[in-house]
Order: C-alpha cells, then sequence, then structure tokens
C-alpha cells in the first residue's frame, strides 16, 4: 500500500499526503446534497478561493505593464499640453529631448534639487501624510483639502532656451477633483494651452473640459492684472472681444456653471500666492 | 459542426438576438457605440466574458446548491470581467480610459447572466461555451450595426479613415452632432429592430391585452 502510494507520488510526500486527504473530503463533500447547508457552505467558500486566486494573480502578473502604461499616459498629457503631441510623437523620446522636470518650493519659490525629479509622484505625495500639508478652509478656494509640500513642474526647452512652464493644477468641480496641467508661455503670464486629463464631469456638459475647440479658447490669455493678481476666470455668456479686460476672461461650459466655477476656483489657487505666484514672479524678473 | 451547434451559434444573430429580441445589455450599447474602435473592444470584451462565464458556471452547475445559485454565478461573472479590465489596462490602455466605466459594467449586463442562468445551469459546458459565443456574436453584430451608422454620420470617419469629408476640412458634409451623443443610439437600434421584425414577421411581439372599444356605452357613471 505505501508501495502504490510512493509510485504515485511525483513530488513532495507532504503535498501528496494533503492533495489524497483533499481528494476524501472532496468526495464526502461531493455526494453531499447540493441544498444541505454543509455542502452551501464549502461550495461558496472554495469558489471564493479560486476566483480569488485567479483575479489577484491577474493584477499582480499585470501591474508592470499597467504602470508603465500610465507613467507613458501621463507623458503624453504633458507632451499635449506642450504642444508637441503629434500623431507620430515617439512619446518616450520627445519628452526626453524636450522636456525637463523639476521640484519647486511653493513658498519660496526656489527649485530643490535634492529631491529626484523623475522619480517624485506629486498626486501620491499629497495623499501621504508625511508629504502633505493641509489646506486651512478659508483658503481652500480650489476644495482639494490637502496638497504635497513640494510641486513638480515641467520646464519645456529648446536649444537651452525656456519655451513653457507646465504647471499641475486641480480642484473640484461638480462632481470630481479634476486634475490637469496649465501650460505658460516664458513670460510666465500668457496661458498657452490647458489640458485637464483626469476628471469625472457631466458627459456632454462639465466632461467638455476636454474638448479641444473650448481648451483652444484659452490661448493667449494672460493669468495676472496689471496690479498682479489673478485676473483670468471663466465667464458666463460669451466674451465681449471688444473690451479691454477680454484678456483675462474664457467662456465659460455652456450647461456647466459648477464646473465652469470649479475651473475659475483652480485657476485663482493654484496662480495665487497659495500656488504658484511666488514661483512665477521670480521667472518674470529673472526673464 | 453538427445541426444543433449550429442552431446555438448562429441564431442569436438574427432569429434570437440579444438586443433586438430579448432585449438585453441596451445600456452599453447607447454607451460604446459613438466609435467602432470601442464598439468591436467592447464586443470582443463581451463575448469572451460571456462564453468563459457560461462555461465555467455550467461545469459547476450540479454542484450548485440553489440557494446561493445567483451568488455563485455572480462572483464567477465579477472575476472574469475583472480578469478582462486587467488585460485591456495592460495591453490596450487608451480603448481601456475611453471605455473606462463600461467593461466593470459588464458583470451587470443583462447579457451575461442571462445566459447563465436561460442556457448554462441546464446544459454541458462546451455547448454553454458556444452559446455565450453566439451571444456575444448577436450583441456585436448590433454594435457593430450601430457604430457603423454612428461613426460616419457623426464625425465622418469610420475607425479613423474618412469617408464623408468634412465641412471643415474642406468637403462637403456637416456633422450630424446628434449622432455622438448616446440617445440617438437609441433610434438607430429602434430602426434596426424595424428592420428585423419586417424581415422576420416571426419576432413581432403579440399584443399582451386587447384594448376594448368604448362604443357599448359603458363608463361615464362615476
Amino acid at each position: 500500500m505505501a508501495n502504490a502510494e510512493k509510485k504515485t507520488c511525483k513530488y513532495n510526500e507532504h503535498l501528496c499526503k494533503y492533495y489524497e486527504q483533499f481528494k476524501v473530503y472532496r468526495d464526502k463533500v461531493l455526494v453531499l446534497s447540493n441544498d444541505s447547508l454543509e455542502k452551501t457552505i464549502a461550495v461558496a467558500l472554495a469558489l471564493c478561493l479560486v476566483c480569488a486566486v485567479l483575479v489577484s494573480l491577474a493584477t499582480v502578473a499585470l501591474r508592470p505593464l499597467q504602470t508603465h502604461n500610465k507613467a507613458l499616459d501621463m507623458k503624453k498629457n504633458i507632451l499635449d499640453v506642450a504642444g508637441l503631441l503629434n500623431e507620430n510623437t515617439d512619446i518616450d523620446s520627445a519628452f526626453k529631448e524636450s522636456i525637463e522636470s523639476k521640484i519647486v518650493d511653493l513658498k519660496t519659490g526656489d527649485y530643490i534639487d535634492s529631491i529626484n525629479a523623475d522619480e517624485y509622484d506629486q498626486r501620491k505625495a499629497a495623499k501621504d501624510p508625511a508629504q502633505n500639508e493641509v489646506i486651512p478652509a478659508a483658503k481652500d478656494i480650489a476644495s482639494i483639502r490637502v496638497k504635497a509640500k513640494y510641486t513638480k513642474i515641467y520646464l519645456v526647452k529648446k536649444g537651452g532656451q525656456l519655451q513653457s512652464i507646465i504647471l499641475p493644477i486641480n480642484g473640484y468641480g461638480l462632481w470630481s477633483t479634476m486634475y490637469g496641467f496649465l501650460a505658460l508661455e516664458a513670460d510666465a503670464q500668457t496661458v498657452q494651452s490647458i489640458n485637464l486629463y483626469d476628471q469625472a464631469e457631466t458627459p456632454g456638459l462639465g466632461g467638455e473640459v476636454v474638448n479641444p475647440n473650448w481648451r483652444a479658447l484659452w490661448k493667449n490669455k494672460k493669468v495676472y492684472s496689471d496690479k498682479g493678481d489673478v485676473a483670468l476666470t471663466l465667464v458666463k455668456g460669451g466674451v465681449d472681444e471688444s473690451r479691454a479686460d477680454a484678456v483675462y476672461k474664457v467662456d465659460g461650459l455652456a450647461g456647466a456653471t459648477l464646473t465652469s466655477r470649479g475651473v475659475s476656483n483652480l485657476i485663482q489657487y493654484w496662480m495665487g500666492p497659495e500656488g504658484f505666484a511666488t514661483y512665477l514672479n521670480k521667472i518674470r524678473k529673472q526673464g | 459542426m453538427d445541426k444543433e451547434t449550429k442552431k446555438v451559434l448562429f441564431e442569436p444573430l438574427v432569429d434570437n438576438n440579444p438586443i433586438t429580441l430579448q432585449v438585453l445589455g441596451v445600456c452599453s450599447a447607447l454607451a460604446v457605440t459613438s466609435q467602432m474602435s470601442t464598439s468591436l473592444i467592447m464586443a470582443l470584451a463581451l463575448t469572451s466574458v460571456t462564453a468563459c462565464s457560461s462555461a465555467a458556471i455550467s461545469a459547476v452547475r450540479q454542484h450548485t446548491p440553489s440557494s446561493i445559485r445567483i451568488i455563485v454565478q455572480m462572483i464567477i461573472i465579477a472575476s472574469l470581467v475583472i480578469v478582462v479590465d486587467q488585460l485591456l489596462k495592460a495591453f490596450a490602455f487608451d480603448v481601456s480610459k475611453k471605455l473606462s466605466v463600461f467593461v466593470g459594467l459588464i458583470i451587470t449586463n443583462c447579457i451575461v447572466m442571462g445566459r447563465a442562468e436561460a442556457y448554462a445551469m441546464k446544459n454541458p459546458p462546451l455547448q454553454s461555451f458556444i452559446d455565450g459565443i453566439g451571444n456575444g456574436m448577436g450583441y456585436s453584430l448590433i454594435l457593430i450595426m450601430v457604430a457603423t451608422v454612428r461613426e460616419t454620420l457623426g464625425s465622418g470617419k469610420l475607425l479613423g479613415i474618412e469617408i464623408l469629408p468634412l465641412v471643415k476640412d474642406g468637403g462637403w458634409y456637416v456633422p450630424n452632432g446628434l449622432m455622438l451623443l448616446p440617445p440617438s443610439a437609441f433610434f438607430v437600434i429602434g430602426l434596426i429592430i424595424w428592420g428585423f421584425r419586417t424581415w422576420k414577421p416571426k419576432q413581432v411581439e403579440h399584443n399582451e391585452f386587447k384594448i376594448l372599444s368604448i362604443s357599448h356605452g359603458e363608463g361615464g357613471h362615476h
């Protein structure tokens, strides 16, 4: 008997023993009536176990590919807002060629070189209590509650010359926190483009923030008034181009008052003294 | 292929189409059909989930306690949908972004549950698998038809290739914006159902009741 068992057992003897025992239990369970309590519980447990293993395997095995895709997608969003994305662009090489990431301390407006900008994940940092700071409610215009202590920005350079500055922005719309980038020209005042790449606003209404036609309205608008306040905002009922302040106004989205207000607020917050104002001031002085 | 298999495989295309006759899975048919590429991926995802879940549910059908029958089906379907979603995120990231929640919502797609309950619980795994493929193809057929109409008329393109030159690119066609919005799929699916039922009058539903005529002078005494 022992010999016979050994012959059938190709691998570890312990494992075989467990398998034999499993077989005994399995046969015991399988002959039970389908409606008995024991079988119901046994079937539920076994099924959950098998499915859990299947799902975890898929998630773990595919994670490296998914992370790579996400990183690539982020680069694509940045190239898009920088106006460097064509249909045939090779994203990795284009990114390497013309875009430099930097970490900025918003309070002083200085670059911090001790942190590796390529590996810094700002959205992750904003959620980590060790790396974020809580925004006091009175100052929290964009309704985001927390922000990362250090901010990752991108500089677009061509032949060593600064072309544009890409700033990460986020703020609450109607349903969701919208994440995006605002690209300013080298004068740190003129808008080049906006790209709210991650949002869950109402499709067809607030979701139109991704519409290329609407995004095109932002080009050449100015952020700061002569006094240095944030003047850029969305307005209802169209922009009267003949007025002097038309350069600070962008046509709001039809049927999406709250999303439009959210976009105005996040511009107000991130371009203001809590956001990039100090840093942008420095750039202007240098320029 | 024997006659029975053929019937299981091809009947859901026209004669017993899940969307036009059984009227299941309409919600996702509205949502993803504004573009052919998303429709094709969705069709593929749903077909594979329906086929695999039907086969798996059928394989355990003789040992499924009837009291937790629906839960067992849901767990199997949900696990497969998660796997499909993960695969899409890994290998077709752009499409998975466009499909967003609709891949996850395959779990609640009535076609999958409907075939599990109606067919897989009573038939052997291989046949259930084929039934899943058949119904998936029926769903795919309608999706492809709707997407063809919507993408061509809505953006003048099909799979990104220009069909009708748009006015803004110097052509003559003014795109119909309605076709890009979900409600237009209602009209297109409605027209398809009309077409199918004219072609196969057997599919026309009988009235559930007859409306009485009021010529007998009844009523009015309240």
